[in-house]
């Protein structure tokens, strides 16, 4: 009988680390000498349970259907009826997906409602329940009235609400991976909400330029092009951010190994969804539908794969116990009485 | 609520015979963890977790003095924190604080969301894979209500398990600690004992005779909770950003 978070084979002694003074680059050198043990190398906190595809899938979603209503609303405000209708039809979608990957994700699905039977601000999950439990309805009406045509005014009213909530849901679920002890996420808390918001922004435009007609899609357009920009900008800092991390880098788990390289595709399909978006608001109307279908594609991918990475890489921060005792030996040295040579 | 009751863990007088393990699976019916050797010196129960509520850790180090071996024994447990990261980021209220200021699962509620696994800066509690829902130390919560100590203190033979009102085990502890101390043990320490610290104070705290990591305990854990107003202000933001974004378009893009 086994249970999540516990490998079978710990190596076999207990591993005592050194880090040399100096090391390879200038930054490393600003490391403090931190000594590191652990006990034979388990980890110290459990790795997350969520599984995959679930939970990434769902982080990408809510993002994609909440950034999706905000389009349909400003495409709306504006006049582009065609872009309005695929934005909040795409929203509608998209949530109802996240809702099958988040029931889906439970250990006793049956027991989904019981995340209805308090509302908790301590917690994010409490809070994104009771979002969705908010957004979906009206995503849901403002998505069927527009293609139904039925109560339009009704519609009107639930584009509104749905772009309201819509911000919430794509950003609350920064909150909810932060607010854990996986170091790799924690540390991020102050760059990780607009990590996803310009990730959402980014999706939902690239999704309105995949779909729409680019007559009709400058609104897709504008939203893609400062998500996408949000997106590399915030990410930049959220990796700058976790490698100064006294004692320990928390930015290596984002860029070492096959995170890394789903990371770096990930920007280099924004940076080219961001230059092809360029390109295609500079031929306005005119450009050729190809453009604007690649660079959407790029958006929508290069979305996914960094809340997938960003996954990943708190996922590697947990597993290894370097990640959380050394920033947390780092930030002690005062409080902690001296050790003597053991008897 | 009543007295907050605790554990204090000394592990300076732990011998390592896993009475503790035995009666704790005993008592609370907790099923098997499995049966594979670990090569962890004595330890092949490994680490905490849904179906490990008390968890022996063995240590093997070179002694200063000649060839011997110093052989750290110690016995862990969910800490009962005063301020506790899995009740509070528990979304169904399943996870809750009793009477006794103890942290229970209630098994009728948890749907399995798995928020509290790596909300927890210990790695105490766990999901079980054949119920899907989340399991930790009760602190013998049946047991307390009608009186009698938690199955481990019980069981333990050298009382390296002691169990009382918080306040008194604090005391106590200090005392031994001192006399550990002036008897030229250098190494031994307090851990979670002090309600200022990140946790706000264990309610199961320990006497270490190392660095809390040579346990496998976190040096300087802090409940992730103290940064969530600050993390739901960064949110707040973002989403406003995200909302003016809207109207920026909506407006200027108007035809």
């Amino acid at each position: 009988m086994t249970e999540t978070g516990t490998q079978p084979t710990p190596p076999p002694a207990p591993e005592r680390r050194r880090r040399r003074r100096g090391g390879r680059s200038a930054e490393q050198a600003m490391v403090p000498d931190v000594e590191f043990t652990s006990y034979y190398g388990r980890p110290v906190i459990k790795e997350p349970v969520w599984k995959e595809p679930d939970v990434p899938a769902y982080l990408f979603l809510g993002g994609l259907a909440g950034a999706s209503s905000v389009l349909a609303a400003a495409a709306q405000l504006s006049g582009h009826r065609e872009l309005a209708r695929v934005s909040k039809v795409a929203a509608l979608g998209a949530i109802s997906l996240s809702g099958v990957a988040l029931v889906h994700d439970l250990g006793r699905p049956t027991r989904f409602l019981n995340m209805l039977r308090v509302f908790k601000p301590s917690s994010p999950m409490s809070v994104g329940s009771w979002l969705l439990a908010a957004y979906g309805p009206v995503a849901g009406a403002a998505a069927l009235s527009d293609v139904t045509g039925i109560l339009p005014s009704a519609g009107a009213a639930a584009t509104a609400g749905a772009s309201l909530l819509g911000p919430a849901i794509a950003t609350y679920t920064a909150a909810l991976i932060c607010d854990t002890a996986v170091p790799a996420w924690h540390e991020g808390y102050r760059q990780m909400p607009y990590v996803f918001a310009g990730s959402a922004a980014s999706a939902a435009g690239g999704l309105g330029l995949l779909l729409t007609r680019p007559a009709d899609a400058a609104p897709a357009r504008d939203l893609a092009f400062l998500g996408a920009a949000v997106e590399l900008a915030a990410k930049r800092q959220l990796i700058s951010h976790l490698a100064a991390t006294p004692g320990q880098s928390l930015a290596e788990p984002y860029e070492e190994g096959r995170t890394g390289t789903v990371l770096r595709t990930a920007e280099a399909l924004t940076a080219a969804g961001l230059a092809g978006t360029l390109l295609a608001t500079a031929l306005r109307g005119r450009s050729v539908r190809a453009v604007s279908v690649l660079s959407g594609t790029a958006l929508v991918a290069a979305s996914a794969l960094t809340r997938y990475g960003i996954f990943k890489a708190g996922q590697t921060s947990a597993r290894d116990p370097k990640y959380v005792i050394r920033p947390q030996r780092a930030r002690t040295p005062r409080r902690r009485r001296p050790t003597g040579p053991p008897p | 609520m009543t007295e907050r009751m605790g554990f204090f863990t000394d592990t300076s007088i732990c011998i390592g015979c896993k009475a503790c393990e035995v009666a704790c699976k005993t008592w609370n019916e907790v099923p098997d963890d499995g049966f594979a050797l670990s090569g962890m010196s004595y330890d092949n129960t490994v680490g905490l977790g849904a179906s490990t509520w008390r968890h022996v850790a063995f240590i093997e180090q070179p002694s200063a003095v000649g060839d011997s071996v110093r052989w750290l024994m110690s016995s862990d447990v969910c800490k009962h924190c005063t301020e506790s990261a899995c009740l509070d980021v528990c979304p169904t209220g399943a996870l809750f604080r009793t009477e006794f200021g103890t942290v229970v699962v209630q098994d009728d509620v948890c749907n399995g969301c798995g928020y509290c696994v790596p909300a927890c800066p210990f790695g105490v509690i766990a999901r079980r894979e054949e119920d899907g829902q989340a399991h930790k130390c009760t602190l013998c919560y049946d047991r307390l209500s009608t009186g009698m100590e938690p199955a481990c203190a019980k069981a333990c033979p050298t009382d390296s398990i002691q169990f009382g009102p918080l306040d008194e085990l604090r005391e106590r502890a200090q005392l031994r600690v001192s006399d550990l101390q002036e008897a030229g043990q250098d190494g031994a320490r307090l851990y979670l004992d002090d309600p200022a610290d990140g946790i706000g104070g264990g309610g199961a705290f320990f006497l270490l005779l190392d660095e809390p990591e040579v346990y496998g305990l976190p040096p300087d854990p802090v409940v992730t909770t103290r940064d969530l107003p600050s993390m739901w202000r960064h949110v707040g933001l973002a989403a406003a950003g995200l909302a003016a974004t809207a109207v920026a378009i909506g407006l200027g893009r108007r035809r």
